[in-house]
Formats: C-alpha cells, structure tokens, sequence
C-alpha cells in the first residue's frame, strides 16, 4: 500500500507544467469548461420540455439510446473523426471537449425535464390562476421545486465528466489521467496510484460542492429538511447516461 | 357581478362541457355550482378567469369583459382557491399568502404585514407564519389556501370545491369559518362542489347543473328543497327533503314550557322532587344546560355529578329553524327539546308534538308567502 | 470494418465473450451482494445513512481510479481482468443498494400488513412479497448497471484488460477509425443483448402486472 505514497511523497512531482498542482487545474479547466457546454445547453431544453411537454418522447427515447454508448470508445473515434482537420493546439482538446459535453448531455436534461415535471399540478394551477404569466410560473415556482433534481442531475453530468476526462489523457489531453498513463508506459506503479488516488479525492471533493451548493439553494420547504425523524429519501433519478448516473443523496 | 352570457364550451374532439349558460352570480352573495362528474361546472368557473378559454359566448365581471382583460392581470384581481391547495412547497406560509401582493408590486413590509393580518382571519396561529405547507395538516393548508386567495382583497372569489380534500370533522369547521369570513368581507363567490349538502348550507344561491353542461335550475336553497324543477334536480337533491328544508324556517316564538332545573352537585332527593316523567334538566351556575339525570338510576345519598349526565339531547337557540328545535325534542332522552338564549342560557323546554304543531301551522299560513331565511344552519 | 473483421474474426469473438464475462459477472454478483444489504439499510432505519453513504461515496469515484487501486488492494497483478471485475461489482453494489432500499422502503405498507396477516413470515415474505414487488425498480437500476458495466469494461483497455475496448486502442494506435467504430457497435450490440435479457427476466418476474395491463 505504501508505495501509493512514493510518488505523491515527492516533492518534486508537485511543481511544473506536469506537478500534481498544474495537471489538477488541467482537470478542472476541462471538467468546468465541458460542465458549462452542458448546462448551457441542456438546462434551457431540459425546462423548455419540462415547461411545455414539447418534445418530451424524443428526449426519453434519446436519453436511453445514449446510454449504450462506450464513453471510452466515443472519446476515441471522434478524436480520430476529428483531429485530423484541427490546428494542432486545438486537435486534440476540441474533439475530448465535445465527447465529454455530448456524454455530459443526458444527466443534466433528463433530469431537468423530470425535476420540472414532478412539480406539483395543483400549485402549477394555482400559480397560473393566481396570475401569474407563464415565464414566472417558470421561474418561480417550477424551477425552485426542480432545484433538487435539477442539481443531482447537474452532479451526476459532472462525475461523468471528470471520469471521462480522466480517460481522454489517452487521446492526449492532459489532467491526472495522465499519471495514471504516463505510469504505465513508464512502468511506474506508483504514478499510476498516485494518478487513481488524486482522481478519486477530486471526484469527492467536487461532489460535496455541489452537495453544499444544494443545501444553500434548495428551498427547506422542498428537500424537507425541518423534519428530525428518519432518512430523508431525496428523490434520486435512475437516468441514461453511463457512469455516474444515479446519485447518491448525502 | 358575475354574469355568463351563453357561454359555450366545445372540445376538438367534440365533447360540450357546457352548454350555452346563462347565469347570473349577484355581487356581494355565494352562488353555488353543483352537479355530477361531467357537468361543466368547474369549467364554467375556470372560464371566468380565463383557465379555460370560453368556445363562444361572454363572461361578464361587472361591466367589464373578462376576455378584454389580459389574462395574468385578469387574474390578479380574482381570488382563486383551488381542492388540493395548490400551495407553493418551496415558499413559508407567509410567503404563499403574499404571492398576488407581491405579484401586484406591493411593498414587502405591507405585504408581510397583509400575510399576517389574513392568517389571524382565517384562524391560523402567527407561528406558523414561518412553516412550510408540507408541516402542515390538510385543515390548514386549506385555511392557507384561502388566506392566499384573500390577501390581495380581490372583490370576486373562484373556489373550486376547496373543502372537499379533508375529513368530514374539518370540513364542517372550514365550512362554519367560510360563512363567518363571508358575513365579514360580503365578496362576490362562485363555489363549485359535488356535495349537495355543501351546497345548500353555504349557498346564497344555488344552480344545480347536469351533465352535459346545462343549468337545469337556480334558486335558493329552500326553494330547491321546497320546488325542483324536474326529476334530475329532485334525485340530484336527494331524499329527506322535507327535513332539511325545516332548516331554512325560523323557529318564530315556539311555546316553551318551564322547565325545572337543578343545579350539578344536588343531591338525589332534590333531583327525584324537581323530575317529571323520571328526567331532571341539570344546569350550571349561569343556567346553561348540561344535561339530562334519570332519576331512577340515581342511587340514595347520590349527587348529580357530571359522569351521571345524559348528554344525548341537542340544544337549540331561540334564534334556530325549525330543524334544530325538532331535532332538540326528538334526541332528548325525556322527550323535552332544550331551547337556550344566544348565551346558552336554559328558556324552556318543547315536546316534539308542539313543534310539527308549529310546523303544520305555518304551513298553513304561508302558502303564498316566501319562506323566511333563519340563521343560517350550523348542523 | 469489414475485412479487419473477416481477418480477426475469432479475436474478436473472443474478446466479445471476454468483454461479455466481464460486464456480467460483476452484475450478478453485485445483485446477490446488494440485495441483503439494500434489505437491511430499508429494515433498519438507522443503518441506512451510513449504507447510503458509503454506497454514494464508492460510486462517486471513477471507475479508472478504482481499476488502478485495485492491485494494491487485492494483490492482483495490474493486467489481471480481477481488478476488473471486483471493482465493477463494488460499483454495481453501490449503485444498486440505494435502488434496492429505496424499492423495498416503496412496498405499500398495507400490502406488507396484508401479508403478515397472511401468515407470510420473514424470508417467506420477504422473497413472495416484498421483493417480487421491487422488481420493476430493481430491473430499471439493473439496466442502468449493466449499460454502464459495458461501457467500464471498455476502459479496462487502458490497464492492458484483453476485451472489446482493445479495438479503441488498437484503432488509436493505427489511426484507422472503423476499427473503432466497430468496438463501438459491438459495444452497443452486448449493451442492447443485456438490456433486453433483464427487462424480458423482469417481465418474467412480474406476470402480476402483464396481467393487470
């Protein structure tokens, strides 16, 4: 176990453009740049569909097909697709960036579109008939009930992310994927552990920021948070998309 | 004033939900809608805040037409309380009640402020103000909803049977607290429920409709009792019509009969001497009624203790219908119905003879008269 | 595509059956494991944060990280296919015992008081009434599970693992993207096989509601 340690014991791996503190910025420049791609473009569709149950047997039908997928070998095949016609700084980035979005996709929209859906019909009705236009209705009483599946959906997308991210060192990307691939071909165990051990404290870390996110957005009314007795069971979404995609509530 | 001018509803699949309807709901009044499933009475009151867009034909507020009105505003104006509350889970109480107020651009102060004065009104305690509606039982968030309804002083209400989701108990409350609320703010109410029963006790005006979307009578509650215009309305009412319509009679000076009392705590031997027929009256230290003693079951050297009481006789005020005195003189175990003052003070006593006596006379006298409204039933 | 697949057909059998082995092996096993566990964090109340908890915890790490740990922790040789499939099977677990608690915790009461009244005891009950009424929440956690399985084994490429992800790689490597793309349509392929053996076996397990519908 110990030689886990070896790696992240030295001091040396901790500075420079491929230190341990530069390769985890990489990381999460990819994870937030990819995350922000997804919720731009899945949470105004996800509440379009929600709001007006438009479109909404197209985006289940999507999300399950998507499911199927491999992450690792649609990272791959769209690099290839790709990189080839892409300037060389951009040859490998652009194509990981948008294989994570596109896998990022399904968490946050199906669980946009089902927050939305599961918000009580009597208060969408009295909201309606107490005045309110349809955009309020929207922003104040629909999107604040959704709040708690909107995020774990959010979560879910992000997890996915990072893990996916952490694979694209294969297609080149930098991040702590790279320790781990690095390790390999250098036959440095240590490295690679090191690599798997950032990840996962990375991955932990992230969750409970949204976790903390959660507790100060959502309302108490809705997660029922007054309440003393018991395990509160936060509604949790059985979704499409590969790792990552059912979340766990703290 | 609300006031449907042949108001029509038509689905594309080609199902009427109403039925060309006319029908006036007078300022200041309740006019109730009942009927069965399928009758187009919700969607006639979802019409006149424009939930439902009419097919044809034109819903007056006042002088104004509703379909003049953007609808957002429109609503704004109307307050609308809805079966299962439809409360805002991720707001506190106070903030559900100041949702139009808010709407409308009050000030937050005022507006917390309205939050508070209206959930006295409705009979909420102010601790609550800070919950929210999944703490609360169902008797309150209804109270809530109606709070909500309120808190922008709308001249006109929607309600769309809003008692119906709770048990009978809080129901008959809610219905008594409505009437209270009702006699205080005189606003102009169109109610919809499927209870006949409600509708005849909070109704000013009742209009019974069938299926199919057409009103097949508007009346008053006694006179639907007294006169329905054809079989539908006349099952649709139901039985016992006769009895219930006692409840719209005064009661007018029955005569009462002095009744002899004894207060708690006497012993067995003043009981026995002041018993007719083997039945004493105890009263408390005001002379209010507590309840019947049958002296033959009252042990020598025993006082008239509250466990001892026979509470089974109803107790009618002076100021009752015909209804409350009978049915004070059919449940008393001696036979004699309990009649009391506004404060619940003892007046005298009736048998069940002397009121239909009182019943067939006024029958009489009053075939061309309309029968007088009397305080409105608390059954 | 095609002709890589007639010059490598039985490679590519192989590494199918392999990739399948893989994928199912950790469901099963993380099925049997989760279920006495999802039971016990539904039955005591007090257990279940902490199950919940950790479950939540272990599926938050990404599977990559867990492939790569797994040697020290097991004492597996980097390329074995164990690493493999312990670590899809504690990822099966932890996803499947919040599914499988929360399908119990959803059992109406009054059947469950029905059933006692029956005389249907513990195990009894628990195996002809509870469970077989989670079974359609258990079967859409299952298809969740086994969609990801798949795609994860895939990644076990990258620690040397011989299965269906070794065409990503050897696609990469030559720069020839039908390769690829066949890894992925034989991906999806066993994804839709697996998909399809567990709904037809929930149905199976439901006759009850066919009826009813």
């Amino acid at each position: 176990m110990g030689v886990i340690w070896d790696y992240l014991g030295n001091s040396a791996h901790w500075s420079g453009p491929e230190g341990v503190p530069a390769r985890v910025l990489e990381h999460l420049e990819y994870t937030f740049l990819a995350l922000a791609f997804v919720c731009l473009i899945a949470l105004p569709l996800g509440l379009f569909v929600g709001h007006t149950g438009r479109g909404s047997v197209a985006i289940a039908g999507s999300a399950n097909a998507l499911r199927a997928l491999p992450d690792f070998g649609l990272l791959v095949y769209v690099v290839l697709l790709i990189s080839g016609r892409l300037p060389a700084s951009l040859a490998y980035l652009l194509p990981s960036i948008l294989v994570l979005v596109i896998l990022g996709i399904p968490a946050v929209l199906s669980a946009t579109y089902a927050g939305i859906q599961a918000v009580d019909p009597a208060a969408r009705d009295a909201a309606k008939g107490m005045g309110m236009t349809g955009s309020q209705v929207l922003w104040r009483v629909e999107v604040p009930n959704a709040m708690p599946l909107i995020l774990s959906g959010v979560r879910s997308s992000m997890l996915q992310i990072v893990a996916t991210a952490t694979i694209a060192a294969y297609v080149s990307l930098g991040g702590l994927g790279r320790f781990i691939l690095d390790g390999q071909s250098q036959r440095d165990y240590s490295q690679m552990a090191a690599g798997a051990v950032l990840v996962g404290v990375l991955a932990i870390v992230l969750d409970l920021l949204v976790a903390g996110i959660q507790r100060l957005v959502v309302s108490p009314g809705v997660t029922g948070r007054f309440r003393t007795a018991g395990p509160r069971r936060r509604p949790v979404l059985i979704s499409s998309s590969q790792e990552g995609s059912v979340v766990p509530t703290t | 004033m609300i006031k449907f001018d042949s108001v029509v509803k038509r689905y594309p699949d080609g199902t009427t939900a109403v039925d060309g309807l006319d029908l006036v709901a007078p300022s200041g009044q309740i006019t109730v809608l009942v009927g069965p499933s399928g009758c187009g009475k919700t969607t006639s009151l979802r019409m006149v805040n424009r939930m439902v867009e009419p097919t044809s034909g034109t819903v007056w507020l006042d002088d104004r037409n509703t379909a003049s009105v953007p609808a957002a505003q429109l609503r704004r104006g109307i307050g609308y309380v809805i079966q299962q509350a439809g409360l805002f889970p991720h707001r506190t109480i106070a903030d559900n009640i100041a949702t139009v107020p808010l709407l409308l651009g009050w000030d937050k102060r005022k507006a917390r402020q309205r939050s508070m004065e209206l959930m006295e009104r409705v009979g909420l305690p102010t601790e609550l103000a800070g919950r929210y509606p999944a703490q609360l039982s169902g008797g309150q968030q209804q109270r809530v909803g109606v709070a909500r309804a309120l808190a922008a002083d709308p001249p006109v209400m929607l309600m769309d049977e809003p008692f119906s989701a709770v048990d009978p108990v809080v129901r008959a409350e809610l219905q008594n607290e409505f009437l209270r609320l009702q006699s205080e703010l005189d606003k102009t109410i169109l109610f919809v429920t499927h209870d006949i029963d409600e509708a005849v006790k909070l109704g000013d005006e009742v209009g019974v409709m069938r299926v199919g979307g057409k009103l097949a009578q508007l009346a008053t509650p006694a006179e639907l009792l007294a006169a329905p215009v054809d079989d539908f309305v006349a099952g649709f009412v139901g039985r016992d019509r006769g009895y219930r319509s006692l409840g719209f009679r005064a009661a007018g000076d029955l005569p009462l009969v002095k009744e002899p009392t004894v207060p708690l705590g006497a012993d067995q031997a003043e009981a026995a001497r002041e018993a007719r027929d083997g039945w004493v009256l105890a009263v408390d230290g005001d002379g209010r009624p507590q309840g019947w003693v049958d002296v033959r079951q009252l042990r020598r050297g025993a006082t008239v203790e509250p466990e001892l009481l026979h509470r089974g006789g109803t107790v009618a005020k002076e100021d009752d219908s015909l209804r409350a005195a009978l049915d004070a003189a059919l449940s008393a175990p001696s036979g004699r119905g309990v009649i009391a003052d506004g404060e619940g003070r003892l007046l005298g006593t009736i048998t069940a003879r002397e009121v239909v006596e009182r019943i067939d006379a006024q029958r009489n006298t009053d075939e061309a008269r309309e029968p007088e409204p009397a305080a409105r039933g608390r059954e | 595509m095609i002709t890589y697949l007639q010059d490598h057909f039985q490679q590519t059998v192989e590494r199918f059956y392999t990739h399948a082995w893989l994928a199912v092996l950790p469901l099963v096993i993380g099925l049997v494991l989760a279920i006495p566990l999802g039971w016990l964090a539904s039955r005591y109340r007090r257990v279940y944060p902490g199950v919940i908890n950790l479950a939540g915890l272990l599926y938050t790490l990404p599977s990559v990280a867990l492939f790569v740990i797994m040697p020290s922790i097991i004492h597996t040789k980097i390329l074995s296919p164990i690493n493999v499939v312990v670590a899809l099977t504690i990822y099966t677990v932890a996803l499947m015992v919040r599914v499988i608690a929360d399908a119990l915790l959803s059992v109406p009461a009054d059947v469950r008081s029905a059933a006692v009244a029956m005389g249907f005891t513990g195990l009894g009950r628990f195996l002809r009434v509870d469970l077989p009424i989670a079974v359609p929440v258990i079967v859409a956690g299952a298809r969740v599970a086994a969609a990801s399985n798949v795609g994860l084994v895939s990644v076990g490429a990258l620690i040397g693992v011989n299965q269906l992800g070794s065409l990503f790689t050897e696609g990469f490597t030559l720069d020839v993207g039908s390769i690829v793309l066949l890894g992925i349509l034989l991906c999806v392929l066993l994804a839709l096989i697996l998909d399809t053996t567990i709904v037809l076996t929930g149905r199976r397990l439901t006759t009850w509601q066919r009826a009813v519908s």
